[in-house]
């Protein structure tokens, strides 16, 4: 079985208020020296049989289509070896 | 004859019986509408109600959108068919493409819920006919990812075409791009509104009934056709 991995996250350009609100928790925390934080998702996929150049292009299908919605979020779909 | 106008319940939608309850007021026929069944049961128009379709998993109304009745709601839609997607609903018509943009997390964080005033800015649409332009109205607004995002090109394209059918008076609840609160697609038959008109329909329970002209609106439409 091998894994393939997507990560979602917000376009640079879109707001995000929970990656914010995370940052400005830091230093009161005493975490310090971190000047911005987005946050993000990231998909784990076990997948049945070879992970082949179809079986990527079916799995980048699914995360342009379902798990990301490409008007705010890009992604990124890698093989964990 | 009675228009017929359906509203789906998707698991999780909240204001789907308050919808139903808006359409018969208005003096249409309300239609239960389930999210499983393909058939829109012969409606005039469909209202996809407020709530938290498929419990907001993955992005609020991302599941939503690949339900049954969205394959049958989304073609009609295509052909003229009237919907409204108010607040859940919105979220539902933007994941499935009919509008343009997203809704986001609100800004702030926090789930606002008060009375807000709104203007109407296009009173041409197939949901908000019964208003006059520049309308102001106050209906109940209640969500956690209520703001609206769309790259400046759609925002200047929404607006140069009168796109925009509510913007938020007073103040901006939730961080949408330009103060935007509804807009509609190109024919005027699909709108989206992130505040409740469904829940301004009777003195009792709502702050007045600035809420019912949408129901009325489309009511008009489907009787002059």
């Amino acid at each position: 079985m091998a894994r393939v991995v997507v990560d979602v996250m917000l376009k640079p350009e879109i707001l995000d208020p929970q990656g914010q609100a995370v940052q400005r928790a830091l230093p009161r925390l005493g975490f310090s020296g971190i000047t911005d934080v987005r946050q993000g998702k990231r998909f784990e996929l076990e997948v049945e049989g070879p992970v082949d150049a179809a079986a990527l292009a079916r799995i980048r299908e699914m995360a342009e289509t379902f798990l990301a919605n490409t008007v705010i979020e890009d992604f990124d779909v890698r093989v964990q070896s | 004859m009675t228009a017929r106008i359906g509203v789906v319940t998707f698991p999780g939608s909240l204001d789907d019986r308050d919808a139903r309850r808006a359409v018969q007021l208005a003096g249409a026929e309300p239609v239960a509408l389930w999210h499983r069944d393909k058939d829109l049961r012969q409606v005039d128009a469909v209202v996809l109600p407020g709530g938290f379709s498929y419990g907001d998993y993955l992005r609020a109304g991302a599941i939503a959108r690949f339900s049954p009745v969205m394959e049958t709601v989304i073609a009609g839609a295509r052909d003229g068919l009237p919907v409204l997607g108010i607040c859940n609903g919105f979220q539902v018509l933007c994941e499935s493409h009919l509008l343009p943009g997203a809704l986001t997390r609100n800004d702030h964080l926090h789930f606002v819920c008060r009375d807000q005033r709104l203007r109407i800015e296009n009173a041409t649409t197939a949901w908000t006919s019964s208003y006059r332009p520049d309308q102001e109205i106050v209906i109940p607004l209640k969500n956690g990812e209520g703001g609206y995002v769309a790259d400046e090109r759609t925002l200047d394209m929404l607006e140069a075409e009168g796109r925009v059918v509510a913007r938020y008076l007073e103040l901006n609840p939730n961080g949408s791009r330009r103060d935007i609160a509804g807009v509609t697609n190109e024919a005027g038959n699909v709108v989206g509104l992130m505040p409740h008109p469904e829940h301004a329909v009777e003195s009792l329970t709502g702050p007045g009934l600035d809420g019912l002209g949408f129901f009325t609106s489309v009511l008009k439409r489907l009787v002059n056709a």
